[in-house]
């Protein structure tokens, strides 16, 4: 049986993560199918057509869709389920809100943030804040599988032409309402798939002093992240929250400034190619997954970092 | 109205994990355990509803061993009024969870149901909304902040894209993110209050849930080690390292 993956998007197009997803699908088996729910997200719909790894994408729409609620989307992806051995979608905020609700009207147990896909009902995941690996397989006849997006490449985005089936919508669920959504516009690249992040700690001592890091940001193509330390205080909105209860990023480069590392941090930053540490405090265990460790007093070293990076004849993007 | 609160005893925040020599898991004996850390945040909100005069009742549960009550106990401290311990050992996978929750939901007919947003032993989050979809009421996960409205909750989600503001129908679930509140320490005299507060005692066997795992945890191993970095006297030097030997910039 083929794979249904759930599509993530905002109506228009596709959330850059379902690529990803739409890789470790395939990784599961070789015919994947996709479906997009949503309100008049036909676009997205062409769009995930076009992924040469998906090969039928079904498509339902509904005004109860346009918000992603859960309570609407999971009675559709139940019934769809008959068709499939797998479900997958990503890791992030929409998946882990979605697939458990799917997998209990399955019966199934769910294999949450995988990170790599060893056979087809054989998983590696991290546990303890990624302090430890499992190898899981899974012995239901259904398996619902949420995937890390960052352990895994986005595949190819043109190229394919798969045919999209209309599907029914289902039964609006009226005991939960949408309301309104925050979301923090910025050119910046996004946390999750940028190729360089700065991230601030407590160190920072307030909201104003992130402008030391946001220059830094802008002159390096980065995304902003933080520690939790940093969105409890309020320094940061959550959507930058690096960890294990904020995002995973895994770029090309971290620098991470005035963080200690507790290990709920190093879960969501240490699989970053280059790891950069800049802290007064030497003892600190960023230190230990650091590359590059640089002890000072983050007031005096981000201004000499944007005084050496402008003295750079070019910058990578 | 009533609300139950999900607690789950976990090895704590603060102590680094050691994988077994074997592989069969991680090493638990003779190492700190406390409460779920978001499970504290689901307490907290609980009691605090409670003392505004929006709720009757605050009932903890946990599910597990012997030795779980302790978290049970300690919600007892903080302001529950009632606790209960369905007890059942080995590996508990979040469906089995949310089964026998579901079945203590039948008995207690809370309005709300409130838990941690994820465990953060096996890292799941997975409970509240299989409890949610097998009682098919609403879900409000990664709440930040819980607004009380007679039969409705007004809740904010944290989001990956910012913050999400629902409106749920009470009965519902909601799953606390760390930011909701700052749970509060326990005095010693609510200590010494709570161990007079009743704990139910309920062997999972007679809930009549199929408890079995169905996910075969085949190895645990340590993740990869990173190779050990080196410290750069200054700024210039980073700098030059970053462009010309780690060719990141």
């Amino acid at each position: 049986m083929a794979v249904l993956l759930i599509a993530e998007h905002n109506n228009k197009e596709l959330r850059p993560f379902t690529l990803n997803a739409a890789t470790a699908a395939s990784q599961i088996d070789s015919d994947v199918h996709a479906v997009i729910i949503g309100q008049n997200s036909a676009d997205a719909a062409k769009q995930l057509s076009e992924l040469p790894v998906v090969k039928k994408v079904l498509s339902v729409e509904g005004a109860h869709y346009e918000n992603f609620t859960a309570e609407n989307f999971s009675p559709v992806i139940v019934k769809l389920a008959e068709n499939y051995s797998h479900i997958v979608c990503s890791a992030n905020t929409f998946g882990k809100n979605l697939m458990p609700r799917i997998a209990a009207h399955l019966d199934t147990s769910q294999v949450s943030d995988i990170i790599k896909v060893i056979s087809p009902d054989t998983f590696l995941r991290p546990i303890y804040a990624g302090n430890a690996f499992a190898t899981i397989k899974s012995n239901d006849a259904k398996k619902c599988v949420t995937i890390r997006p960052t352990s895994f490449d986005p595949c190819e985005s043109t190229g394919g032409s798969a045919p999209i089936e209309k599907v029914d919508a289902s039964e609006e669920f009226s005991n939960t309402k949408f309301i309104k959504r925050e979301e923090i516009k910025s050119d910046r690249p996004e946390l999750g798939t940028a190729r360089i992040v700065v991230s601030g700690g407590r160190g920072m001592q307030s909201g104003d002093n992130f402008k030391l890091i946001t220059e830094i940001a802008d002159k390096l193509g980065a995304a902003i992240g933080a520690s939790r330390a940093a969105v409890d205080a309020g320094y940061i909105s959550n959507d930058h929250q690096v960890g294990q209860t904020g995002k995973v990023v895994v770029p090309d480069l971290y620098i991470a400034v005035g963080i200690s590392g507790a290990i709920q941090h190093l879960a969501g930053m240490k699989e970053s190619k280059v790891i950069v540490a800049i802290n007064k405090d030497g003892e600190a265990p960023i230190f230990s997954v650091a590359d590059y460790g640089l002890e000072a007093d983050l007031f005096e070293a981000l201004p000499q970092f944007m005084e050496e990076l402008n003295k750079l004849n070019t910058i990578q993007k | 109205m009533k609300i139950l609160v999900a607690v789950k005893r976990v090895i704590d925040y603060n102590v680094q994990i050691r994988v077994k020599e074997d592989g069969t898991g991680v090493v638990t004996d003779n190492v700190k355990m406390s409460t779920n850390p978001p499970d504290d945040n689901a307490i907290e909100e609980a009691v605090k509803i409670k003392e505004a005069g929006k709720a009757t009742e605050v009932v903890a549960v946990t599910v597990g061993e012997e030795k779980a009550q302790e978290t049970v106990r300690k919600a007892l401290a903080v302001g529950a009024d009632k606790g209960i311990h369905v007890k059942v050992d080995g590996i508990l996978e979040p469906l089995a969870v949310s089964k026998i929750l579901q079945k203590i939901v039948d008995k207690e007919k809370p309005d709300l149901v409130f838990m941690g947003k994820q465990a953060i032993d096996d890292d799941c989050n997975q409970t509240g909304q299989m409890l949610s979809a097998l009682l098919n009421w609403p879900q409000a996960t990664f709440a930040s902040k819980i607004d009380v409205k007679d039969n409705k909750l007004e809740v904010t989600r944290e989001i990956d894209e910012g913050l999400e503001t629902i409106e749920i129908n009470v009965p519902a679930i909601v799953t606390c993110d760390l930011r909701l509140n700052e749970p509060r320490y326990a005095s010693l005299p609510n200590i010494m209050k709570a161990k007079k507060k009743p704990i139910e005692e309920i062997v999972a066997s007679d809930l009549g849930v199929n408890v079995s795992p169905r996910l075969e945890q085949l190895k645990v191993e340590e993740p990869p080690k990173r190779k050990a970095g080196i410290k750069v006297a200054n700024v210039a030097e980073l700098v030059q390292k970053l462009k010309n030997e780690a060719k990141v910039i």
